[in-house]
């Protein structure tokens, strides 16, 4: 177990007292309070990070959720909301002394409109279910995360998720219309509204990506979009990696938006390989899909040119799936990478730098100069389109050491994102596990800034406390230099 | 390009300046949305001069502009290289920057199909009410360190800090573009945008006024060729032209002084039975209204109906422009503010009347 966020700097409360309390709103069996009851939430995706909460309860109704706000609100008690808790950064890690905040019971969907294109979900739904529950409609929800089948849309929402489709279609953000929130105090609140703005500020941009930290998310109301007429993918291996990322500027250079662009280094191809038998170039040195949907004749030109554009990039192999079964095997490899890759290493630690794409060729270079440094071998699959790594560094726990090198190593990578102008997280989130990053990313002004904005919403912080947002102190231990747009303050020292 | 368009520091000084004296300020760049919003009094503070492309590489998607940056001179780059702001931003006078359009989040006919401005925005670089220059989001199309500020800065109309650069997400141009007029009633016409709406339709603009139904189509010249067939029509000559006046408020529709609401509701809200003459845009999302009507009833049936009003122009006295907020809301509006700007300088009662 790695070191967890939680200190004990709340007001210590009686169990049984507590308990008692909470059965003044919840059923018996919503409240738990025993070890073995509390294992499964100890954790999220990150599992090095693990703790076991005070006490978890299952609320099925927004007046409950309201009632155990105002409770923890006049206790002092910290609160960390959960949806499926498959968060990749320990965003949903339960506080020591803390309630943790179950949405598990939330999964009705409550309304489809069909004619303005909305479900209106419990924040509890899957992320699949709504796509499902709209596909005789014709109608799908865009953003996909891989973990679709078990994370929920309020998880979703509170990390601000992408998918492969993103590229084209938007994150979180940019499909939902209307959420609905409790605030620490009890209060309900509805952020959004029936049209395409609502009046004041745009809080449900700043709810998006919040972790948990600002408010619960009691309702979700999401866009829906028409199914294409037609999706086609195709699949390109290289011999060179850097050719690969070249094919992935010249795609969008000619003015073409994919709704996938997806690709994979060698690594990542075998472990998928050996897994799935997707039936990859096994040689190739990296492989690119790329997925375009849209109008039938639309789709028709733009296969013809991605072809053509690969070809000229360089690429030693080009595939257009004959059928949706080739379709759908090219991406079985691509969406089985991590349990691919968990098969090849006994850990592995997944990472999510974003960067401009220019920077890509840079970028896998220095990873692969830090792979032999560190003796950690690494494994890219990344959203090459719109410049998001996943890099997953393999490593053994068992043995002595390797749990931390991976973690410097990780941090090292971020570091590099920020200084080539990119981000420490595109879409996992910050979490308890890149509170660190958050102080080379960010000036302590900035910082102070976003406790500010925090403390609008939640001014005793009982809010998932300790994560997201590192405090001013933590920064100066882990004396970090901050550093912004490659402007490094000694560009003598520490090269990649 | 250069630095000395580069005027930050002096913006800086200025607000700290403002911060020592207790002194309100108006933010203002080329002032073409003086229109819009609340009278607000204080001190002017120009981000004119605070100009510049500061990156722009077409492949990457990315533009990164000071605030004062007029939109022309940045659809002009984009154009350049079949590139374009996909929300299509109404200017409203030569002089409009992306500044100013940003902090309006003002968006155009394809908003409905393509999304807002702040749907495009990537970052920001502002100076708080603290005086602080601070930086969120950045340049790449995914990131969720930290709280989403850059976007919230979008229709904040200046109120949280004073906005020095942006970055925005930007799209190809479509290869084809047409629009079809439909002689239709408006209840049809809105039900043919609601069919339309989930079908999977290159459609990017659509606007219903006086019996006639205008439907952009934009994509690859063989869809758009296809589409067209399949809704039918009459082919609109001058189509630029037209989208323009809409999208500037020089249709006549716009022409005389009655009062011009702006009602954003769901598109499938059934005609309104409300005295004026009504033009329809983004699908039957948004109804522009002019009209004599007070304020009351109009705010109490968007309400009513899950939408929102706005005084958008009016000659007559601008206290209440926007919907009211609900009471949680509002507080919460309040101590955000507080947040950003605690010695209330910036924008003072622009928005709403409290902050
Ligand atoms: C195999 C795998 C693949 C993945 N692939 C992707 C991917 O492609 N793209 C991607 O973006 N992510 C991916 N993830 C990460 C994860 O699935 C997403 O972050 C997801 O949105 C988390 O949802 P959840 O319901 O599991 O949330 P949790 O893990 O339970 O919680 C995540 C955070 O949200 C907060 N939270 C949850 N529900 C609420 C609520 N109702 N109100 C307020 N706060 C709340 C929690 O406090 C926590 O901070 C992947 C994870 C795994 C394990």
């Amino acid at each position: 177990m790695t070191q967890t966020a939680n200190k004990a700097d709340f007001p210590a409360v009686d169990l049984q007292n507590l308990v008692s309390q909470l059965a003044g709103i919840l059923p018996q069996d919503s409240i738990l309070h025993e070890q073995e009851d509390l294992r499964p939430y100890e954790c999220d995706g990150l599992s090095s990070y693990r703790q076991l909460p005070l006490v978890a309860v299952l609320p099925d109704s927004v007046g409950q959720v309201q009632k155990i706000m105002r409770l923890c609100y006049s206790l002092g008690l910290p609160i960390v909301a959960r949806g499926a808790g498959t968060g990749l950064s320990g965003g949903a890690l339960p506080y020591a002394k803390g309630v943790l905040l179950s949405l598990a019971k939330f999964s009705k969907i409550i309304e489809i409109d069909k004619d303005v294109c909305i479900a209106r979900v419990q924040p509890g739904v899957r992320n699949l279910a709504i796509s499902q529950a709209v596909d005789h409609l014709g109608l799908y929800y865009a953003p996909d995360p891989s973990s679709q089948i078990a994370c929920t849309i309020g998880g979703n929402v509170a990390e601000n998720s992408g998918g492969v489709h993103c590229l084209k279609y938007g994150l979180t953000v940019h499909n939902i219309q209307q959420i609905k929130i409790v605030t620490i105090e009890g209060d309900l609140i509805t952020v959004g509204g029936g049209g395409l703005d609502s009046p004041g500020y745009d809080l449900l941009a700043l709810m998006t990506g919040s972790e948990g930290m600002l408010a619960v998310i009691v309702e979700v109301t999401v866009k829906l979009l028409p199914k294409p007429q037609r999706v086609q993918a195709l699949l390109a291996a290289f011999d060179d990696v850097m050719n690969a990322g070249k094919a992935v500027g010249n795609i969008i250079s000619a003015g073409i938006i994919p709704a996938g662009l997806e690709m994979m280094d060698r690594l990542a191809i075998k472990a998928a390989e050996d897994f799935v038998h997707a039936g990859y170039p096994a040689d190739a040195e990296a492989i690119l899909i790329c997925e375009l949907d849209g109008a039938e004749t639309e789709v028709t030109e733009q296969t013809d040119a991605v072809r053509d554009i690969l070809n000229n990039s360089g690429a030693t192999e080009v595939r257009v799936a004959k059928d949706e079964q080739e379709r759908v095997n090219f991406w079985k490899g691509r969406k089985n990478a991590f349990p691919a890759v968990g098969r090849i290493s006994p850990d592995y630690y997944c990472m999510d730098g974003t960067i401009p794409r220019k920077s890509l060729p840079l970028v896998l270079q220095s990873m692969a100069d830090m792979s032999v440094k560190y003796g950690l071998a690494v494994a890219n699959v990344f959203h090459a389109g719109d410049g998001n790594l996943h890099p997953l560094i393999l490593f053994d726990a068992s043995i002595a050491g390797e749990l931390e090198k991976a973690e410097e190593f990780g941090g090292k990578i971020l570091e590099l994102c920020i200084r080539v102008g990119g981000t420490i997280t595109g879409e996992h989130g910050v979490g308890t596990e890149k509170l660190n990053q958050m102080c080379v990313q960010y000036k302590s002004t900035e910082l102070s800034q976003f406790h500010a904005v925090k403390a609008a919403f939640d001014h005793k912080g009982l809010l998932n406390p300790g994560k997201a947002v590192p405090t001013l102190h933590r920064c100066a231990e882990f004396g970090a230099m901050h550093v912004h747009n490659g402007e490094l303050p000694y560009p003598e020292l520490e090269r990649f | 390009m250069g630095l000395k368009n580069d005027i930050s520091e002096q913006l800086q000084n200025r607000v700290r300046l403002a911060i020592e004296k207790g002194e309100a300020l108006r933010i203002i760049a080329g002032g073409s949305k003086g229109f819009y919003g609340r009278d607000v009094s204080g001190s002017e503070l120009s981000v004119t001069q605070h100009q510049g492309i500061i990156s722009y590489q077409p492949s990457e998607l990315v533009i990164t502009a000071r605030a004062g940056t007029p939109i022309k001179v940045i659809e002009n780059a984009l154009s350049e290289n079949a590139q374009m702001l996909a929300f299509e931003p109404p200017a409203f006078g030569e002089r409009a920057t992306i500044g100013g359009t940003v902090a309006c989040n003002f968006s155009g006919p394809r908003r409905a199909y393509s999304g807002a401005a702040r749907d495009y925005v990537l970052g920001t670089k502002i100076i708080n009410g603290k005086a602080e220059i601070l930086t969120f989001g950045g340049e790449v199309m995914k990131n969720v360190a930290g709280y989403d500020v850059s976007r919230l800065m979008a229709g904040a109309m200046g109120t949280l800090g004073v906005l020095l650069e942006i970055s925005l997400k930007i799209v190809p141009k479509p290869e084809a573009e047409t629009t079809v007029m439909l002689n239709l009633g408006s209840e049809e016409a809105l039900l043919k945008l609601q069919q339309w709406a989930s079908q999977p339709l290159p459609v990017s603009g659509s606007c219903f006024y006086q019996n006639t139904l205008y439907v952009r189509l934009s994509g690859a010249e063989k869809a758009v060729r296809e589409m067209r067939q399949f809704i039918g029509g009459e082919l609109l000559k001058n189509a630029d032209y037209f989208w323009h006046s809409v999208k500037e408020q020089r249709h006549d529709f716009f022409k005389n002084d009655q009062a011009l609401w702006r009602i954003s509701l769901a598109s499938n809200t059934p005609i309104l039975s409300l005295d004026g003459n009504t033009l329809y845009e983004w699908g039957g999302a948004l109804r522009w209204l002019k009209t004599d009507l007070p304020a009351q009833p109009l705010r109490k049936f968007s309400e009513s109906i899950n939408g929102h009003a706005t005084l958008f122009r009016t000659s007559g006295k601008r206290d209440e422009i926007f919907q009211p907020l609900p009471k949680h809301l509002l507080q919460l509006h309040r101590k955000l503010k507080q947040a950003f700007d605690p010695h209330g300088i910036f924008n003072i009662g622009r928005m709403y009347q409290e902050y």
